[in-house]
């Protein structure tokens, strides 16, 4: 029997406050599903990041988290990991650590891995919190559907090309365009989490690893993502209505 | 003059109240209490001048320590208390307007609004839980929450903290009051508390012991738990028995026991009185639907559904999961795939709720056979049948979720 293909879920006790761990599960389940032997490994933040995982998985944090985070991962081996092609995937405030630069908690400029070539400072105006929906530029994966919740304005440089255009919701807040593609790293500000609400982008990331898959009866997710985007059309709908309302207290 | 303001308000409050409750539209706090504070934006301070309450606030758990509370200080006399989840500063407003003759007091508080309520209510103790990730759509950091505590016990004439010394983030706040009772009441979630809220650096842990690099660390505590006993500050041991479920609320009693000994209520006082609270606005409401045995569970967020998972009676019970996402709940319930739905794995479950398609998706990852049942009193129908005659029912829900129960079963 082949190996099993080794899924790293890094520092999910630091970067994993948004339930982006889901994320490594849906990957090794619909993996399990096909008859293909999956393993997670959950990095805990004072282990070394392995170097022969297949496909690592980082998701969002708060901000003291993150930079804790950043100062493990200055060891490389997941800088060395992505550039020898392992398929990276991440979230939030894990997409804004590979980047070139992030804001640390107290605003300052802090330095990422520079697996991206990105450089994220603040959204100007409030904090980006709901559903977020836009078109993958992954081939394959189309309709992307999920939930943001983040201050940061993320800019790409010309070496990342955007992960989707948004249609609805903030994204980097920047181009109108959320996330990055770079190489073997994929990244968006999609929780949800991502790969549950978007399972032909856990299945793209999947091929990359193994190569062709057999299809899987995604009926339940199927519901979910026409339940949502019906959900933000209805959304829209009350958008309008409001305005024509006194402004309500909050609660 | 400002006293006939306050006393226009809080009729004006009481009549809109009254309206509300009349034309069936809701109990009327919310809105009684919006338009006293409307009129007189001091009423809040106005309706607690004279009166000796403690505040008690957390991510979960907040509920069921007020009214273990409530139980313990009803021993020395009436005390007025805010119910039905008003813990905003409306609620809180109309609750302490409406009743003007008891001068004890026991308010839940959401957490943010802990800083202003307690400025505006100048408490003697203020009982502080835990705090967990919850609601992030609305709170976006559990650590911003707990420096807004941090920063409100640091100011001068700040009450007496009743901290639970086996959260990182509550010890944080509650080092900075002018005087603090520590009670190790367990944290079993630990997950919002890996980087030290003081430095940023990793939290160490050995056992339930815990420090950080700064020097942040767990303090020996004055009141301590041990499965179902509870050591007061003289070393006394008392076997706690409360009607009531889950190793959570013998901490939850333990805390409240602490509070309570600030007006000289006994430890052995303290518990008798709360050994009888049968169900706290239907949480842990045990009764029966259709012929089934069904009791209700309520868990807002990944560290109460650790609790509540744990808490679920095994096979051949059935079980109900239920979640919503309007504002209360948190709009994203991405939090789902952070609870442990894996212990059911193997069984079968019914989903339910109107975010009952995040529920499906998440339970055929977990592995856990379920159906999804839209109408909340088919659901509980559709559980009762598969767990067979005879057997019960468990409904674990989040916060909307679970006052749609509420109603299925007729309770509230």
């Amino acid at each position: 029997m082949a190996d099993p293909v080794r899924i790293a879920l890094v520092f999910p006790s630091v970067l994993g406050t948004y339930g982006d761990g889901g994320n490594a599960s849906v990957l090794a389940q619909r993996l399990r599903w096909r008859g293909i032997d999956a393993e997670t490994i959950d990095v805990g933040i004072d282990e070394a990041v392995p170097s022969q995982a297949d496909l690592y998985v980082l998701g969002g944090g708060e901000d003291t988290a993150q930079t804790l985070a950043v100062s493990r991962l200055g060891d490389g081996a997941l800088a060395r990991a992505a550039t020898s092609g392992a398929t990276v995937f991440a979230v939030c405030a894990g997409f804004q650590i590979l980047g070139e630069t992030f804001l640390d908690g107290a605003g300052a400029v802090h330095a990422g891995l520079g697996l991206i070539d990105c450089r994220t400072d603040r959204l100007v105006g409030p904090r980006a919190v709901g559903e977020l929906y836009g078109r993958s530029t992954v081939p394959g994966v189309e309709t992307v559907t999920g939930y943001e919740n983040h201050g940061g304005r993320t800019v790409l440089g010309s070496d990342a090309l955007p992960f989707a255009t948004v249609r609805s919701g903030i994204g980097n807040g920047d181009a109108g365009v959320d996330g990055a593609v770079q190489g073997s790293v994929v990244a968006t500000y999609l929780h949800g989490p991502a790969l549950a609400r978007n399972p032909a982008l856990a299945d793209e990331l999947l091929r990359r690893v193994v190569g062709d898959l057999t299809t899987l009866d995604d009926g339940e997710e199927d519901e979910l993502r026409r339940e949502r985007m019906t959900a933000l059309r209805r959304g829209r709908r009350t958008w309008w209505r409001r305005q024509w309302r006194p402004p309500a207290r909050s609660a | 003059m400002s006293s006939a303001r306050f006393a226009v308000a809080r009729a004006v409050g009481a009549g809109a109240a009254g309206l509300s409750r009349a034309t069936g539209r809701g109990s009327g706090t919310t809105v009684g209490g919006r338009l006293t504070l409307a009129i007189d934006p001091s009423a809040l301070q106005r309706a607690a001048a004279g009166r000796d309450l403690a505040l008690v606030s957390g991510t979960n758990g907040k509920t069921t320590t007020r009214s273990l509370l409530v139980a313990a200080l009803a021993t020395r006399g009436p005390v007025v208390s805010n119910g039905g989840g008003a813990n905003l500063p409306t609620g809180l407003t109309a609750a302490l307007a409406t009743n003007r003759t008891a001068r004890m007091g026991v308010l839940e508080v959401d957490e943010p609004y802990l800083p202003r309520v307690a400025a505006a209510v100048m408490p003697r103790v203020v009982v502080l839980l835990n705090l967990s990730r919850d609601q992030l759509d609305r709170y976006a950091e559990v650590r911003r929450l707990a420096g807004i505590w941090r920063d409100a016990l640091a100011q001068p004439g700040a009450p007496t903290a009743v901290a639970n010394v086996d959260d990182p983030l509550v010890v944080w706040a509650a080092s900075a009051a002018p005087h603090a009772i520590w009670v190790a009441a367990g944290q079993r979630w630990r997950d919002d508390a890996t980087v030290c809220p003081a430095c940023g650096d990793v939290i160490r842990r050995d056992g339930e012991d815990w420090s950080s690099e700064c020097g942040l660390r767990r303090l020996t505590p004055q009141w301590s738990v041990s499965g179902s006993a509870v050591t007061d500050p003289a070393g006394e041991v008392h076997q706690v028995s409360l009607a009531i479920p889950g190793d959570v609320n013998i901490g939850n009693a333990a805390l409240a026991a602490a509070a309570a000994s600030l007006w000289d209520v006994t430890a052995p006082e303290a518990f008798a009185a709360m050994a009888s609270i049968p169900s706290v606005e239907g949480r842990y409401l045990q009764t029966t639907y259709a012929g089934h045995a069904v009791r209700l569970l309520l868990a807002k967020n990944p560290a109460g559904w650790v609790e509540a998972l744990s808490m679920a009676r095994p096979e051949p019970a059935g079980v109900v999961i239920s979640v919503n996402a309007r504002a209360a709940d948190g709009r994203d319930p991405s939090w789902l795939w952070d609870s442990p739905f894996e212990v059911m794995r193997g069984r079968f479950a019914v989903a339910t709720g109107e975010r009952s398609r995040d529920v499906a998706v998440r339970l055929r990852y977990a592995g856990v056979d379920h159906v999804r049942v839209d109408d909340p009193a088919a659901a509980l129908a559709r559980a009762g049948d598969a767990a067979g005659t005879g057997n019960p029912v468990d409904v674990l829900a989040n916060y909307t979720a679970f006052q749609a129960f509420r109603r299925v079963v007729g309770d509230g």
